[in-house]
Parts: C-alpha cells; structure tokens; sequence
C-alpha cells in the first residue's frame, strides 16, 4: 500500500515520539551520572554536563565505602552466567523431548512447567528460605543460582521447544542413517541450525536471572552474596537525594543487559514468537 | 518463525523406528534434569506454604505451632488493608495493561512500518525493556523527585507548572506515577510481542484486501486487528497475571507508600510475611494470590492453544 504524503509525515512524528519516549529516560540517567551535584540541584535544570565529571564512576570503582556495589557486580555477573548455563543445558534436553518425542503426559508436563512461572514467588518465599537456611545455602551465590534455575529453566525450555520444532526433522533423520545416535545428532546437526533460538535463550534466560530481584533480596544479606538489583534498590534508599550516585549505579548495573539486548535485537522479535511468554 | 501450524511431535516421528517404544523412557531421561531443577525447588516450598497458612506460625524457627484451619484465610480476608489493597492491585493492573496494550498496539505497528531508521526505532525500543526494573525504579524515582527531579524541571522550564509538584508525595497521584514507570519498562516488551504477531499475517492476505479496495481504516479492522487477536490475549493474559504480581518496581520506588498508596497486595503479602513477621498470615496471603494468578493462568493456557502458535 503507498502512503499518502500526510499519513507518512505523521508516522514519523509518531516515530520520533516514541523513539523519544523510550530513550529520554535512560539517557538523561547517563547524562546525569556524569554532572556535579551543584548542576543537578540547579534551578532551572542543566541538561548537558558544563564539564566532563566522571568523578562518580572512580569512586565506584576505587572507593572502599563503594565495595558493596563493586562486589555485587560480579556476584550478578557469576549467578547469571552460572544460571544461563545450567537452564541451556538443562533446557536443550528437555526441549528436544518435546519437541521431538513422543509420550505420555507430554502435554500435562509442558503445561506445568508453563505453569511454574505464572506463580508468584513471593508464595514460595518463607519455605525456600528454610530450606536454604538448612542446607547452608542462606545468603551465598549456589543457594541462589538454585532458586534462579527454577525461574529461568521453564522459560528457556519453551523458547526451545518451540524453536526446535522449526527445524526439520529429516536433517536429524539423515544423520542416522550414517549411523549417529540421537544424542549424537542432537548435538551435531540439531544444535548447529538451533543457532538463533539458541542465542534467544541464552540472552533471555541471562537478562532473566540478571533481573531478579525477590529472592535475591530475601536470601542473600551480605556483601558477599547481593546482587546488583538488591544493591541498587539500597542505593537509592540511603542516596535518595545524590541522584548522580544513584544514576552512576544505574548505569553500571543496566550497561551489560542493554548491551546484550541491543547486540541480539534481531533475537528478541523470533524469541518472543516463540517464547510469547516471560514479560 | 512465523506461528504457522507446525508438525506436531507425533507427526514428525512417524514411521516405524526400533526406539518407537522406547521414547518414553529417553523422554524420561532428557526431562529429568528440568523437572528436578524445576519442581524440585517449587513442589515442596509450595505445598509447606499451605501448612502455614493453616498454623500459626509466628517465628522461622518455630517448631510446632497451633493448626488454625481456615483461621488466617477468614483473617485476611476479614482485613480492611487487604481489601483496600486488593483495590490498588486492581486499579494498577487495569490501567497499566490497558495503556500498555493500546500503545504497544500503536508502537507494534510503527515497527512493522515501512519508514527509514525503522531499525534504530527497533533498537531504541528495546532498551527500557533491557533495563533492570529496579534500576527503572530507581531512575523513576530520581525523575520524580520533587525538589530536583527532571520531569518537575522539564515541565517548569515549559512553563506548563508554575511551582514543582510533589509527584511521588500523595497516595493516589504516587500509584499513577508508578504505572508511568511501569509502563515505560514494559511497553516494549507488550509492543515486541504484537509485532511478532503482525509479522506473521502473511502479505498475499494485505494484497487479495487491496485488490478488493478496502481502505485503510477498513484494513486494520477488517484484518489487521481480527489476525492479531491471538497475540492481543495471549499478551494481556500475560500483562494481567504480571502486574497482578507487581512488587519489584513498588519496592525501587515507593517501598509502598505514601500512606500505603501504592501497596499492592504482592507487596502487602511482603510485609505482612517478613516486616511483620507474621508467617501464617503471609503465607495464606500468598496463597490468595496464587488462586487468582491460577484462574489467570488457565485463561492464558486457553489462548495459547488457541493461537497455534505452540506446542500444546
């Protein structure tokens, strides 16, 4: 259909509008991170840093008061990828039995794992926090890559099912007539053409675990085991009136899921067609 | 991957193979590390939650506490707190999935558009929904701050406010506020998702309405909107059942306040449970909410199947 001149000029407005919307916030945090307090609490508001300040960042990075911040950083960046890995392998399995498999209760047990993450996990709170207590696992990095793998490998799952169903089975049916096992082809020729779905996972599953935020503030309460959301929420509890603090934070804890997202844009549309699931 | 009807499992394993028979048990064997990682944290913690629902459980480490039945259900409910919260949950759930379904509605359709920068748009979309929602939170809070926050200083150097406002400061205005958060977070993610749905409505469908001479009002309402149906339940079943949960961006910006104005009953729940200390009532809180989120989630299964866009 040709647009008409009028209709195309207000989908650009629209457009710009929207772009606007979505990247003022976020960016306006980034600008703000780099200003001096006086520029922040200035009346009428500078919108542009007078002089380049990235005093914030050094002392996040460098001040010991800031170690909170620092440690929790990678504690993120260990759970996450610990978590990423464990449901990719865990989901891969599980994936191609229903995709490709045949028994019974297939659907009964997909529709449970569906179930799992509709449920709220503020009902599994007090209990799990017992258990790990019990087990030792209260407030360190393993007792919360645990609880996190609940949450994540139902929806890397799905994702995965579904993709591999797109493949076609005769690229698999080939591979054993040369001989390979399933497993063997699974992994030689499913695997290989799985590729994109693959990345959707892992980059779904990674801002999943990367996001959470209930059970790491239950269960964790030291440097030691917080992660980046629990931090940042105390962040801006005791900094509420240093916003450039807070900002700077903000940045540094939303910089490696923005980056992914964008990096894997393409992703998102195809892993959200299949995976229509995890808002 | 579009959502076209696929071949289901059986199909594709038809034929007669040695290890027909033995698919149920090599299923068994490739699902056992999901369901123990899966249903090995929940099943039990899920069931354990009810039993204190029922007992009067007032400390963790409590061994023994007095059954009480019903008790801490007709309590709860019995709580003017938890019927005013119940509302706010209500309100927020209602007005966030509806302005995020009719702007991602709107945004879903300039990203399947024909314009230039189409994949900038794309890629400026998908940041908020990358951010944290605790860092969201958080940067809704700064923006929101009453003596320096940015949205005060915008609108006054616009001179649309004469004096800055307190956005943050009084109950009602306070959940409004934290909707606006909310649907900056989310609206990507709702607009992802129906674009999804639009990409699937195959062109010859757009070209047999042309050949007819519909118009353009009459083409999104003729076939645009009735073919994208399936995503628009599908994703507000699943926007009704995560805003229903709503705690994480409660938590970042207004730790449910001021005077209670945005606690919603997830966070309600939280407080009675840890704040308060008061493990029955938590948990048969917790598990009202998990009879609702059910009745949701068996909606949303239903427009799943419907959809053809999965394998159940």
């Amino acid at each position: 259909m040709r647009m008409k001149r009028h209709i195309r000029v207000l989908l650009y407005v629209a457009a710009v509008a929207v772009g606007l919307f979505m990247v003022a916030p976020f960016a306006w945090m980034v600008v703000a991170s780099f200003q001096t307090q006086a520029e922040l609490v200035a009346r009428p508001l500078r919108w542009w840093p007078g002089r380049f300040f990235p005093d914030r960042y050094v002392s996040i990075f460098t001040d010991p008061a800031n170690d909170v911040f620092r440690t929790a950083l990678r504690n993120s960046l260990i759970v996450s990828v610990a978590v990423v890995a464990v449901s990719m392998f865990v989901g891969i399995l599980g994936a191609y039995a229903f995709a490709r498999l045949n028994f019974r209760f297939r659907r009964a047990v997909l529709m449970m794992f569906l179930f799992t993450y509709m449920l709220p996990q503020i009902a599994l709170l007090i209990p799990l926090y017992m258990i790990l207590n019990n087990l030792s696992l209260l407030d360190t990095i393993p007792g919360l890559v645990v609880v996190d793998c609940s949450l994540v490998v139902p929806f890397v799952l799905w994702i995965l099912s579904n993709y591999f169903l797109t493949i076609p089975a005769e690229l698999e049916e080939s591979a054993w007539i040369d001989g390979a096992s399933r497993l063997g082809a699974l992994v030689r020729i499913v695997l290989p053409s799985a590729r994109p779905g693959l990345f959707a996972a892992a980059m779904f599953a990674f801002l999943l675990a990367w996001d959470e935020f209930m059970y790491a503030l239950i269960f964790t309460s030291s440097t030691a085991s917080k992660t980046v959301p629990v931090a940042i929420a105390e962040f801006s509890g005791r900094y509420s009136t240093d916003f450039g603090l807070v900002a700077a934070g903000g940045v540094l804890a939303a910089l490696p899921p923005v980056v992914l997202a964008v990096l894997f844009q393409r992703h998102v549309v195809s892993g959200l067609v299949s995976g229509a699931v995890k808002t | 991957m579009t959502p076209s009807p696929r071949p289901k499992p059986d199909e594709v394993g038809a034929g007669k193979r040695p290890w027909r028979r033995t698919q149920g048990a090599f299923a068994l064997g490739l699902l056992a590390p999901a369901v123990v990682v899966v249903f090995g944290i929940i099943v039990y913690p899920m069931v354990q939650t009810g039993v204190y629902a029922a007992t009067d459980v007032a400390s963790a480490m409590q061994t023994s506490a007095p059954f009480v039945g019903l008790g801490n259900f007709r309590s709860a409910l019995g709580r003017p707190q938890f019927w005013a919260s119940m509302g706010r949950t209500l309100y927020f759930t209602v007005v966030s999935t509806g302005v995020e379904l009719l702007l991602g509605l709107g945004i879903a359709g300039l990203l399947n558009a024909r314009i230039r920068g189409r994949w900038l748009l794309r890629t400026l979309v998908v940041i908020p929904w990358a951010v944290p929602t605790v860092v969201s939170g958080a940067l809704w809070k700064g923006i929101f701050n009453a003596q320096y926050g940015s949205l005060n200083a915008l609108l006054a150097q616009f001179g649309l406010i004469d004096k800055y406002q307190i956005w943050l400061g009084t109950p009602f205005l306070a959940l409004n506020m934290v909707i606006v958060a909310d649907v900056w977070k989310t609206v990507p993610v709702v607009a992802f998702m129906l674009l999804a749905g639009l990409t699937s409505i195959p062109d010859e469908v757009y070209e047999a309405a042309r050949i007819d001479r519909a118009g353009r009002i009459r083409t999104l309402t003729s076939i645009t909107l009735p073919l994208l149906l399936p995503s628009i339940s599908i994703v507000l079943v699943l926007r009704v059942i995560e805003a229903f949960k709503v705690f994480d961006i409660i938590y970042a910006m207004t730790r449910g306040g001021p005077a209670n104005g945005t606690m919603t009953i997830a966070y309600y729940t939280y407080m009675t449970a840890f704040s308060d200390q008061r493990y029955g009532l938590g948990s048969a809180l917790a598990y009202l909410i998990v009879i609702v989120i059910a009745g949701l989630s068996a909606l949303y299964l239903r427009a799943l199947r419907r959809s053809e866009m999965s394998l159940l």
